[in-house]
């Protein structure tokens, strides 16, 4: 049986690389962007120069020829779902038996006059990258359009060659749709504390251009204007299918896939970023577009492609980041506006730049999720107390099982429960110490 | 503002990044190098050896704590390697290599031309007199040197991970051991007329003091602290070895204690991303390093093979096997290879490749030892910066990104891999329950 897989990113190697663990199947990974998979997620350490392009690529090459999964780096133009083939832009067709599609996502733009002006772009694609670099040498002012997670990346990047940046943030306060308050007020503080010229509340209302149609100036809506020479737009991302169109293959927004990541034409899966789940779980959104969802994508189709039909369960909730030198972690549900019938304990540093916040059912004292700034908690052992509706009581007392600093940090897990105590009049202590025999006890407890 | 094209001046040390301040710390302390450079080729020093070099040096030391403090001081804590990727000295570029020829130079001078080294050897006198009661010889010019490295480079480490306490209590723990153990104590005992005996260094990383030349000349003197330096050495390595190594994993020794992990960890901290990862790399570490081992044991036991039949069935053979050893390791390979080729190799290339303290300390991490790096659930998103910043060339990632933890007989614990991921993955533990299990599981 010969498996397509279309795209390279993480949902597309990891589902080669499991298909190959349970099968002897033929394998061909059709990519355009490169021929050897690489991090995405890395791109700004890249330009940073933290590490090198080739720090990123995921395997070395002996990898690929021992798994024997073939690459070949080319655009597909089409698929013919009847006959079962690809039309590749390199001239070439290409059947399958079975075709994966994990074509990711691509940069939102709405329709901005000047969007389309050079030094205008987004931040997806490793070309992207080399956009940026382009435009880097001699730029005096960079304006970046959207505060979500790629927007403040990209005001690093450019904050890290010392090109003064103005960051464009739509919302009262950063990123506080996913944020609670406390959060992202505390990043807030922190762009400005690297000198990042924070303008919130404010949008693009156009990009001006000058003889040579690049950009030179941005119009904001309250009609400021900004002079500068590239102009970031990081607005989200949709997944990356407009070759599909004719195919037959059923698409919305992503494409349409049941709970075994088939699509609605037989022998053609979608995973990752690029696919649109029919019914997510509750509480899910019908396309995660992060690193996670794809990995863990690809390792459930490879299972169903191999026979073992297999249904995409994702585990809890989780999620991580970092804005500029503030580390973010989250398990479980934490939402940017903490909701009725829900109750926050929230404990932050002195120095404003560390902070624990767990959410619990105000009646039932059942932990819900957590949250952390500049602190890093254990993945498992925030996982098993949340799928385990764990009450808050236990949790405080045995918060430091969770704690995952590096060793002779300080803990603050005392911090957090003395603050409960004044606020419940109760009498609660930390049991333990941080210790991984504890950990690993409590986590083979069943 | 600083870019690519506005910068244009010194273009031996040209980045995009660098601030007019470094500039003139960089030039402050080539200063510094140059009075050396100048009285080690003319034998000539422009005021007295003694000022001469405390000019010298401290010029140095400003150099080193101008350019950490304009490249650290103005932006909060945090990690700090922006681009460490494009600088000439880090990147294997026209600096580095001006670099590695100087140090390969000075360490071929070191071990078979001293005499080359007469005019640097001046300069150290007064310092030496002051000391050891005793003229400067080779080594004392470069215990001074190697002592003045961690120190100044030590400062600028710490205040670059001012953040990281782990990283500041294991630097000063380095700096003061070299300080102490392996500068001050045994130039002291010189003064003292007592052997000079380095505390902190055992069989087989300095591989004569298990040799019988060694214990007899430290016996000889019948004194009890000759007795005690033999017992000390033989109980560091029979005892204090494997069971500090089970508790704590080989970085008690590597990146706390030991000179050369000192060194490597403070004036090699620039060159930690030039380690090789590839596999291949991996195999060609586990052949040369069990190679080194198994060299130096056989050296040993001829040697007391020797000594115990007086000559009678070896001759002078196993005298000579260890004068080979002491060439082609001693000095070849952890000298001027080791750290002569700091810019090019990475900063623990003999550690990774050739020590063969590491070997044995490197078996007992990877099988009886309670350290190991966990990796936090399904948290990796992939970066490689751990992998690129490990100076063992070990790929963190690949554990990382399944979810597995890492035990490898060359992680010499430096936790440098944790501090730089971004996603708070990485964390180095002591724990004695089920090592294998954890490093065998597949995490979603
Ligand atoms: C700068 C940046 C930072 C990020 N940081 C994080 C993070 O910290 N955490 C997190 O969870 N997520 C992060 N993400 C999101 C994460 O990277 C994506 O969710 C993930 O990479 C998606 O993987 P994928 O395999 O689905 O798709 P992709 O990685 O997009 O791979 C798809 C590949 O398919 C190729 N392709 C597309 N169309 C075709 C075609 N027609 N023919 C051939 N090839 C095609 C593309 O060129 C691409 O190489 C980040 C994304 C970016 C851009
Ligand atoms: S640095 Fe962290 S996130 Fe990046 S690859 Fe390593 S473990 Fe994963």
């Amino acid at each position: 049986m010969r498996i397509v897989i279309i795209g390279n990113g993480i949902a597309g190697t990891n589902a080669a690389r499991h298909i190959r663990k349970n099968s002897e199947h033929e394998i061909i990974m059709v990519s355009e962007e490169t021929l050897r998979p690489f991090s995405r997620t890395a791109l700004m350490y890249v330009y940073m120069g933290h590490v090198k392009q080739e720090n990123t690529e995921m395997y070395e090459d002996w990898f690929w020829e021992k798994n024997r999964i073939n690459r070949v780096q080319s655009k597909v133009l089409s698929v013919d779902t009847a006959g079962k083939s690809l039309q590749l832009s390199n001239g070439n067709t290409l059947t399958y038996d079975a075709l994966v599609i994990a074509t990711g996502s691509k940069s939102n733009k709405f329709g901005w006059p000047g969007q389309d002006a050079k030094g205008v772009q987004g931040l997806y694609h490793l070309q992207d990258l080399e956009g940026m670099e382009r435009y880097s040498p001699g730029l005096q002012h960079a304006v970046i359009v959207g505060g979500g997670l790629i927007g403040i990346e990209m005001a690093e990047m450019f904050h890290s060659r010392h090109i003064p940046v103005t960051f464009l943030v739509r919302e009262k306060s950063f990123w506080d749709l996913v944020l609670p308050a406390e959060e992202s007020a505390m990043i807030n503080r922190h762009i400005h504390e690297h000198g990042i010229d924070l303008r919130l509340e404010t949008e693009l209302k156009e990009i001006q251009t000058d003889a040579d149609g690049r950009a030179n100036a941005v119009i904001t809506n309250k009609d400021e204007k900004i002079a500068c020479g590239f102009v970031g737009l990081t607005v989200g991302v949709s997944p990356n299918i407009d070759f599909l169109k004719d195919s037959g293959i059923e698409i919305q927004r992503g494409v349409l896939v049941d709970e075994h990541l088939r699509t609605s034409v037989p022998d053609v899966y979608a995973i990752g970023d690029c696919a649109q789940l029919r019914q997510p779980q509750p509480g899910r959104r019908p396309i995660e577009a992060i690193w996670y969802t794809g990995r863990m994508m690809g390792q459930t189709v490879a299972r169903t492609i191999c026979g073992q039909t297999t249904e995409y369960i994702p585990r809890l909730w989780f999620n991580s980041a970092k804005f500029l030198d503030i580390e973010y972690q989250v398990y479980g549900d934490i939402p940017g506006r903490t909701p009725e019938g829900i109750t926050s304990l929230y404990w932050e540093h002195p120095n404003g730049k560390k902070a624990i916040r767990i959410n619990y059912e105000t009646e039932s004292k059942t932990v819900t999720g957590f949250n952390l700034m500049g602190i890093r908690y254990r993945h498992e052992v925030c996982e098993k107390w949340l799928l385990g509706k764990t009450k808050l009581e236990e949790v405080l007392q045995n918060l430091s099982l969770a704690n995952f600093d590096p060793e002779f940090f300080d803990a603050y897990e005392s911090a957090l429960v003395q603050q409960y105590n004044q606020l419940n009049n109760t009498n609660l202590t930390v049991k333990s110490k941080r210790n991984l025999n504890l950990v690993t006890r409590f986590l083979q407890r069943s | 503002m600083n870019t690519a094209t506005t910068d244009t001046s010194l273009a031996l040390v040209q980045t995009p990044l660098m601030r007019t301040s470094q500039k003139l710390s960089i030039a402050v302390g080539g200063i510094g190098l140059l009075i050396i450079l100048f009285t080690w080729v003319t034998r000539h020093s422009f005021a007295s050896p003694g000022i001469t070099l405390s000019v010298a040096l401290l010029l140095m030391a400003v150099s080193v704590g101008g350019y950490a403090y304009s490249e650290y001081a103005h932006l909060p804590e945090g990690i700090k390697n922006n681009g460490v990727m494009f600088r000439s000295l880090s990147n294997r570029g026209i600096v580095a290599y001006l670099t590695g020829i100087l140090l390969t130079g000075f360490y071929v001078c070191l071990y078979w031309y001293s005499e080359y080294l007469t005019g640097l050897i001046q300069l150290f006198d007064p310092l030496s007199q002051f000391m050891r009661h005793k003229a400067a010889d080779q080594w004392f010019v470069y215990g001074s040197f190697y002592t003045f490295g961690v120190l100044v480079l030590g400062a600028k480490f710490i205040y670059k991970y001012r953040h990281n306490r782990y990283q500041i209590i294991r630097t000063i723990s380095v700096m003061f051991f070299q300080l102490m153990f392996a500068f001050l104590i045994p130039a002291w005992m010189l003064m003292m007329n007592q052997p000079e005996f380095y505390f902190t260094y055992f069989w087989p990383l300095k591989y004569d003091y298990l040799f019988p030349s060694t214990i007899s000349w430290l016996t000889s003197s019948g004194t009890h602290l000759g007795i005690f330096l033999v017992f000390w050495g033989a109980m560091m390595t029979l005892i204090a070895t494997p069971t500090l190594t089970y508790f704590f994993g080989k970085r008690w020794y590597c990146s706390w204690v030991c000179g050369c992990g000192a060194l490597a960890e403070t004036t090699g901290d620039s060159f930690r991303t030039l380690s090789d990862k590839s596999l291949r790399a991996w195999k060609i570490e586990r052949y040369l390093i069990y190679s080194v081992l198994v060299f130096i044991t056989i050296t040993t036991i001829l040697l007391w093979v020797n000594s115990y039949m007086q000559g009678g069935l070896l001759g002078t053979f196993s005298l000579s096997v260890s004068k080979t050893y002491s060439f082609l390791i001693g000095s070849m390979f952890s000298g001027v290879i080791g750290t002569g080729f700091y810019p090019i190799l990475g900063n623990r290339s003999w550690c990774r490749f050739g020590c063969p303290q590491a070997a044995i300390l490197g078996i007992i991490q990877k099988y009886f030892s309670r350290f190991r790096i966990t990796t936090n659930g399904g948290q990796c998103i992939g970066c490689g910066n751990c992998s690129t910043y490990c100076e063992m060339g070990i790929d963190v990632k690949a554990y990382a990104q399944r979810g597995q933890d890492i035990v490898r007989a060359s992680c010499v614990g430096c936790g440098i891999c944790s501090a730089v991921c971004p996603r708070g993955v990485l964390r180095l533990e002591n724990g004695s329950a089920d090592i294998f299990d954890r490093t065998t599981i597949t995490k979603l």
